[in-house]
């Protein structure tokens, strides 16, 4: 008799591809089908496995067939075929666009090949609703070795050694952090776990709060252990409803081991977590405000002239960390720090999860070692540009980061280059953007972000945001002068020197780099009045190239205003008077023959 | 009443849970109940405003019966977000933060959805729509009854 064990892929990007109906429909016919054949079956819902853009996937073991983009319809076929037979289902493969062929394992392909998991370890592998997988996986084994073979200073000098840097953003060393709330004698102290993800365009900390809630758990007990703290706090935003789920779940179930609690694992040492919902306030996700917002006031930062590790939440000595940190902990004491440290590059070691965006082929969930090229990133994880258009920039580091424009592909990534680069490793978004992505929209588009997430405690950061937001949606509209690209430069060193916090006085980088990297699109937009990527209405006009168009009809068929004209056998043309500019033509058109035009006649 | 505040005790530091509380029970925070719960938890009214409009989840405005949230998350937002939210302020003729004169429907935009591999995505009432187009938004406002009148 032959067991198998059918995975179904339960992060939030399949659930939103309706895999709850796959799970529920193999889950039934798998109990269906049971009592006549000699082949057992357990359905679980795991968490994110990072190739969204091939959901809802599907994973058997032992046999390790992956399955993709399954429907509820499939099931039958696959409870049929492989689970009762073995036989694999040829048109559910993933179609490995690198390789030309369809693959039987999803670690075939070049997306997971170029990976290596560290933080996301168990995701996509394990019911994270079941604190046994996580414990079979060898959880919790890293706290035993913290508790009882190891003091204290022990676990501290070994994160040092371990160069880990905070995953949130600033990418400040963990180990040095724990050293100096450890010196403060000053009870009690608190340990705090930041899944605040406020970057609008990521779903990294989410990812593992959803998929591993265990390993953060496990990771803060053991620096409650090294800083003697006995109590913690998990503060993930409300809308995150899963992660809520499945952390208060992981918790109850790691209290009902002496996990948590008093008398862990009866080693004399007391620590319990409470979860902290969130409100949805982008600046809370900076540390200080994130402390008030626990506090129940309105998350504003303070200055930070005393620091939080000797005066945090209510005053206290407080630790706090970034979900993927924390995820990295366990790791770190179990294989020990000269293992992470051969991982990365000499400032930056170890993995970052990065949520791989925007135009690329093969949208998901990632974890590379520091170092590897935003090259490999785009290109071999991610597969290339959608429809092979043309590669414009990356944008790292989510509205406090910047665009890197293609001279600089095969920069390695870790913290100092991205730096250098005049963006920066935030907590870990990477939109891919192409030829059909307006800079200076994306620019706006952050500023617009963050004028109304701006608290408004500092001036420069509230009146400097609004007044740039102004000048950048002139130039979209084309009203923009030659002077403004000077002012604007002005005002966001202005911004940056006199905004208390960080999201103040990052908030310029989008403008900054894009003026950097992209000046000759401002001069389009401000001087010759037209968008060249298509995408500002007022500066746009699309035209049909005759030669290229096959008169196939379907930008005809997608277009909302009925602005395209056409009869089969014949070149299709566009109503000027009647575009409303959506880009639908641009998009649809298979033959690339609908182009944004050189000249846009006002 | 009570016992929804009574499931916490009365710290300050419960007080944003509560207000998410009640904006899960009735939609958005009622203005009596933000009066009950400033006596109940002794903070003056005008804090809890402030709290109740700084927390982008709260709302002290009543919400549609279909709540429609667009993705302008910055995949979502390069794959052109924009137009799936012009094409729902045309229909509807309400523009993000605002509700239809009949109390149908409500719109909102929010960030990253973590579906970025559907982008441009929405959702109504927690159904996810992704790889939206503008005719699709047409189609399945009609589903749920809207821009009937065209
Ligand atoms: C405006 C602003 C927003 C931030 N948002 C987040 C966030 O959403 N998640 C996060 O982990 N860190 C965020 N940070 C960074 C935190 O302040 C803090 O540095 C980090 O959580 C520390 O953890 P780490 O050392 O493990 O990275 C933000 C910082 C600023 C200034
Ligand atoms: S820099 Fe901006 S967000 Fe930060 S404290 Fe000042 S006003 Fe608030
Ligand atoms: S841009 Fe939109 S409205 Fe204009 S022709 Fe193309 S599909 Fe039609
Ligand atoms: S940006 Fe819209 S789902 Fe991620």
């Amino acid at each position: 008799m032959m067991s198998r064990t059918v995975y179904v892929c339960c992060g939030t990007g399949c659930l939103a591809n309706n895999s709850m109906d796959v799970y529920k429909q193999l889950k039934k016919l798998a109990q269906k089908y049971e009592a006549d054949v000699e082949v057992k079956t357990i359905v679980k819902a795991t968490g994110c496995n990072g190739l969204c853009e091939k959901g809802p996937l599907v994973k058997i073991q032992p046999d390790n067939i992956c399955y993709s983009k399954v429907k509820p319809d499939d099931a039958e076929e696959i409870v049929k075929r492989t689970l009762m037979n073995g036989e694999i289902i040829d048109r559910l493969l993933i179609y490995d666009t690198a390789l030309k062929r369809r693959v039987i394992s999803h670690k075939d392909t070049d997306f997971y090949k170029c990976q290596m998991k560290i933080a996301l370890r168990n995701i996509g592998e394990i019911d994270p609703a079941n604190i046994d997988e996580y414990m079979e996986r060898g959880g919790y084994k890293a706290l035993r070795k913290a508790l009882f073979q190891m003091t204290p200073q022990d676990v501290i000098s070994e994160i040092e050694r371990s160069g880990l840097r905070g995953r949130g953003g600033g990418g400040f060393p963990t180990g040095v952090k724990w050293r100096q709330c450890s010196k403060f004698q000053n009870f009690p102290k608190y340990v705090i776990c930041n899944g605040d993800e406020g970057d609008p365009g990521a779903f990294m900390d989410r990812s593992i709060m959803e998929g591993d809630p265990n390993t953060v758990i496990e990771g803060m007990t053991i620096c409650a252990y090294s800083i003697n703290s006995n109590r913690g706090f998990i503060y993930i935003r409300d809308e995150y409803s899963l992660a809520l789920n499945n952390m208060n779940n992981a918790l109850n179930q790691a209290r009902e081991r002496g996990l948590l609690g008093k008398n862990i694992l009866n080693s004399g040492f007391d620590f319990d977590i409470e979860i902290v919902r969130g409100g949805g306030a982008f600046v809370c996700g900076e540390s200080t405000a994130l402390m008030q917002s626990i506090e129940g006031n309105v998350g504003e930062p303070r200055a930070k002239y005393i620091r939080s590790v000797e005066k945090g939440l209510w005053g206290q000595p407080t630790v706090l960390n970034n979900v993927e940190t924390w995820a990295n902990i366990p790791e770190i004491i179990m294989k020990g720090s000269d293992w992470f440290c051969s991982i990365g590059t000499e400032n930056s070691k170890g993995t970052k999860v990065f949520s791989l965006v925007g135009k690329v082929k093969n949208t998901g969930l990632v974890e590379i070692p520091m170092g590897t090229t935003l090259r490999e990133l785009v290109y071999k994880i991610g597969g290339g540009i959608i429809g092979d258009k043309k590669f414009k920039a990356v944008q790292t580091g989510g509205p406090s980061g910047g665009c890197i424009a293609e001279d600089l592909l095969d920069l390695p990534v870790d913290f100092d280059s991205l730096k250098e680069a005049g963006s920066m490793m935030g907590s870990g978004g990477i939109i891919v953007m192409d030829e059909r992505t307006c800079m200076i929209d994306v620019a706006r588009y952050y500023l617009s972000f963050l004028s109304e997430e701006s608290c408004g405690k500092c001036v420069a950061c509230r009146e400097g945001i609004k007044r740039m937001l102004e000048i950048l949606t002139d130039i979209c509209d084309g009203k923009g002068i030659e002077e403004d690209l000077e002012l604007l430069e002005s005002l966001c060193h202005t911004v940056e020197e006199a905004s208390l916090c960080g999201l103040g006085k990052t908030a310029p980088n989008p403008v900054l780099t894009t003026l950097k990297h992209f000046r000759n699109e401002y001069y389009a937009h401000i001087i010759e009045k037209r968008c060249p990527a298509g995408v500002c209405p007022e500066l746009t006009a699309y035209e049909i190239d005759k030669k290229l168009c096959k008169s196939c009809g379907l930008c005809a068929k997608n277009c909302p205003a009925s602005a395209i004209l056409g009869k089969r056998g014949e070149a299709y043309s566009i109503n000027t008077q009647l575009c409303i500019k959506c880009g639908n033509c641009i998009d649809s058109c298979r033959f690339n023959a609908v182009k944004v035009k050189k000249e846009v006649g006002k | 009443m009570r016992t929804l505040f009574e499931k916490y005790p009365k710290e300050k530091r419960y007080t944003l849970s509560i207000l998410q509380d009640l904006q899960k029970q009735y939609g958005y925070i009622p203005k009596d109940k933000l009066i009950e719960l400033s006596q109940y938890m002794g903070i003056p009214l005008s804090r809890l405003y402030s709290m109740a409009t700084f927390y982008k989840a709260l709302s002290l405005k009543p919400k549609g019966k279909y709540i429609i949230k667009v993705c302008d998350g910055t995949a979502c937002h390069i794959r052109s977000s924009k137009t799936i939210l012009d094409e729902i302020e045309n229909t509807l003729g309400i523009k993000p933060g605002e509700t239809t004169d009949d109390g149908k429907f409500s719109l909102e935009t929010v960030n990253c959805l973590g579906s970025c591999a559907i982008a441009p995505v929405m959702v109504i009432n927690n159904k996810y729509y992704g790889k939206l187009t503008s005719s699709m938004v047409r189609e399945i406002l009609k589903e749920y009854g809207g821009a009937d009148d065209e």
